[in-house]
């Protein structure tokens, strides 16, 4: 976020809470609920507590591919096909080989050619971008559809790796620090993304065409390449949620498997204005209200599963309109550029 | 003389005119064209033959009139989803949620194709149509509002709730609607009764013309009234149609009531004319198939006509290709996405056909956070 309108008298620290005061809020009071029912029923709070990470990293993956494009100025509706194009070929890639790693690779590698389709739509062809990403979402949804044979088996997804005396910290160790691979890279890549956007000349670079693209092509920054760039690298990132489906969650493909969590995530990413942290502590969110559904179904609850399944749809849609008016959007964010 | 000149001018402007049809229809035609060429060579790739493969498919959608029959029933829910879709991008707005909309519309007018007895024929019909349709505005009105007053983005809540659509219709057909007899365990509502049920007219469905009906309306509603003026004006630009003193919040949830209402009406004819009764499944895809439908007909109304009876025909002789010719019937699906990737990119379409038209898809959606 930009600094220029601040009042010398305003440090950034206080900067800081007033533009997350809600967030913290909110954090306060789950974490205040969490603690309570920990003491009631320690076993289930963990178990809520581990599912709300897992069910939050392809939302905040997602939300990273999301925001890389279009902190520099390209909207990206295609996550959806990006991540079930991911999981597909990364779920193939370990029918046929078997070796876990290389099949993520493939995953990854698979996202950033879609990646790629939607920046030649939207940069070189500038298509309604909005329309780039459906078409991305279709064209995965009919090609993952064809080539799917029922019956593929593979050797196994997955294993958490507990990292010795850092998992056994009560309530949030087991959760945090035991975790499979790609949970781990999560974390990592939040962080990394981070530091990318906001302490590197290519994040700077990468916002300043998400902003003012003509200023920045007249100090010399190459628009294209930089949206470029940055759509791939999100498409990879989206890759990552595919395989962290196929490869790690569930182990194996299903048509349409995505059910609409890039979409999620995009709520996510404007829930979490655009940076990397907040779209984190937003995916927990959306995480924390997904494992409550789940605890619910199995609870002896009157409520028919298929209101309970609604709740994060439900939830996205709260958040959207209650949040969008008050984001700070990217200015050039789905503005093809056209050079003069 | 004067005969002479009369008849070169009819020449040149008949002329003209197939030269003006040619630049408006050149492009989805090539269009289409790329998207089976390399339809077939997946298909070759995957080992089937691509000949037979398509052979069958033309045989199972034209071959006969019965498949033309075929063809055309599946063609009318997709030209009011194709409609529904196209409506809202002419106010700038994309509706995703045509899909869910349509859902309530099937389920809506099931129910009163069954739970409304002793009416006549045509009346029960009609009603049972409007009933469906409403329930498809009614829908479309949530994420019509919200985009009007919160801002969130159509695209994001319409999506959302046809999840919610889905899980909703589900709970009803398998809860308190649900069909209970001879000991039917599957979800479903009863079956309508013989007198909502809209006729075929040999083997042309009666639903068809109603279609074309819509189509004609829909035309009539942009071009000719004040409000197809307004809602062409909010889409080309939000701004200027404030200053010029029109009401864009309003007009914003008109459209998506207009567009949920035909979206609920394709649901009501799939039901009251094909399938019978509400059963969960039974057209899932028909609202996302409106969006490759809406823009190969380059959002004309009279575009969607040709456009819902080729995806018509594709889903008609999908069954024979898969009989026939032994090729999943996805290679449907891929060959749609196809035809939408390349008419919404259309400069490589016109640069492949050296097409200088520059009309693109004449669609302009707004980003997140504009009006």
């Amino acid at each position: 976020m930009e600094n220029t309108n601040t009042l010398p008298t305003v440090t950034p620290q206080q900067l800081f809470f007033k533009r997350w005061t809600t967030t913290i809020m909110v954090a306060l009071g789950i974490i205040a609920i969490t603690i309570w029912q920990y003491m009631l029923d320690p076993q289930a709070t963990e178990a809520v507590l581990a599912s709300t990470v897992r069910s939050s990293t392809p939302l905040v993956l997602g939300a990273l591919c999301g925001l890389m494009g279009e902190r520099s100025g390209v909207i990206n509706i295609g996550i959806e096909g990006q991540m079930l194009m991911g999981a597909f070929i990364g779920f193939l890639a370990n029918v046929w080989t078997g070796n876990l790693l290389f099949s993520v690779f493939a995953a990854v590698f698979s996202g950033a050619i879609m990646g790629l389709l939607l920046a030649y739509m939207s940069v070189t062809l500038k298509m309604d971008q909005i329309i780039g990403g459906t078409v991305i979402n279709i064209l995965a949804l009919g090609l993952t559809g064809y080539f799917y044979q029922v019956g593929l088996t593979t050797d196994g997804k997955m294993q958490s790796i507990s990292l010795g005396f850092l998992a056994d910290i009560p309530i949030i160790g087991p959760a945090l620090f035991n975790n499979p691979p790609i949970t781990y890279a999560t974390f990592v890549l939040v962080f990394l993304i981070h530091y990318i956007l906001f302490h590197t000349k290519w994040g700077l670079r990468s916002r300043s065409v998400g902003e003012h693209p003509r200023a920045a092509d007249t100090l010399g920054v190459n628009v294209f390449k930089v949206r470029y760039i940055n759509v791939i690298a999100g498409g990879a990132i989206a890759g990552l949620a595919g395989a962290f489906l196929t490869l790690e969650a569930v182990g194996s493909f299903e048509r349409a498997m995505t059910n609409g969590r890039g979409f999620v995530a995009l709520a996510v990413m404007i829930f979490g204005k655009f940076t990397p942290f907040g779209a984190w502590g937003a995916a927990l969110l959306f995480g924390f209200a997904n494992a409550i559904q789940t605890q619910l179904q199995f609870a002896d609850i009157q409520v028919p599963h298929q209101f309970i399944g609604m709740f994060p749809y439900i939830l996205t849609i709260i958040v959207l309109s209650g949040f969008v008016g008050r984001t700070h959007i990217p200015a050039a964010d789905g503005v093809p550029y056209e050079k003069e | 003389m004067d005969d002479q000149q009369n008849s070169d001018k009819n020449n040149t402007s008949a002329k003209d005119r197939l030269s003006a049809l040619w630049q408006v229809v050149s492009v989805p035609v090539a269009a289409v064209l790329l998207a089976l060429l390399i339809g077939a060579v997946i298909l070759a790739v995957s080992g089937a033959n691509p000949i037979e493969a398509y052979a069958a498919l033309l045989e199972g959608s034209f071959g006969s009139m019965a498949a033309f029959g075929r063809t055309l029933s599946k063609a009318t829910p997709l030209i009011f989803s194709g409609l529904a879709v196209a409506f809202a991008f002419k106010a700038g707005l994309f509706n995703i949620g045509a899909q869910g909309q349509l859902l309530f519309g099937a389920l809506a007018s099931a129910v009163a194709g069954f739970a409304i007895t002793g009416l006549p024929p045509f009346l029960h019909t009609t009603l049972s149509l409007l009933i469906g349709a409403t329930a498809g505005a009614l829908f479309a009105y949530i994420p019509g509002a919200l985009k009007a007053y919160t801002g969130a983005h159509e695209v994001i809540t319409t999506i959302m709730l046809n999840y919610v659509a889905i899980n909703i219709t589900d709970y009803i057909t398998d809860g308190p609607l649900k069909d209970t007899a001879n000991g039917n365990i599957v979800a479903r509502t009863p079956e309508i009764l013989d007198s909502a049920k809209i006729p075929y007219l040999g083997e042309i469905p009666a639903g068809f013309l109603l279609a074309i009906l819509a189509v004609v309306v829909v035309w009539w509603i942009l071009q000719r009234t004040t409000l197809g003026y307004e809602i062409r004006t909010v889409g080309l630009s939000p701004h200027a149609a404030k200053y010029a003193g029109m009401r864009v919040p309003f007009t914003i949830i008109l459209t998506m009531v207009i567009s949920g209402f035909l979206a609920g009406m394709g649901g009501a004819v799939e039901t009251l004319g094909i399938v019978g009764r509400y059963q969960p499944g039974f057209n899932v895809g028909l609202g996302f198939d409106g969006i490759t439908i809406a823009l190969l007909g380059k959002t004309s109304p009279f575009g969607i006509i040709p456009a819902a009876i080729l995806i018509g025909a594709m889903k008609a002789g999908a069954s024979t290709m898969q009989f026939e010719a032994g090729v999943a019937k996805e290679i449907t699906d891929v060959i749609q996405a196809l035809i939408l990737f390349f008419v919404t990119a259309d400069m490589i379409v016109r640069k492949l056909i050296r097409s200088k038209t520059e009309n693109g898809t004449g669609v302009t959606l707004s980003g997140w956070g504009q009006e």
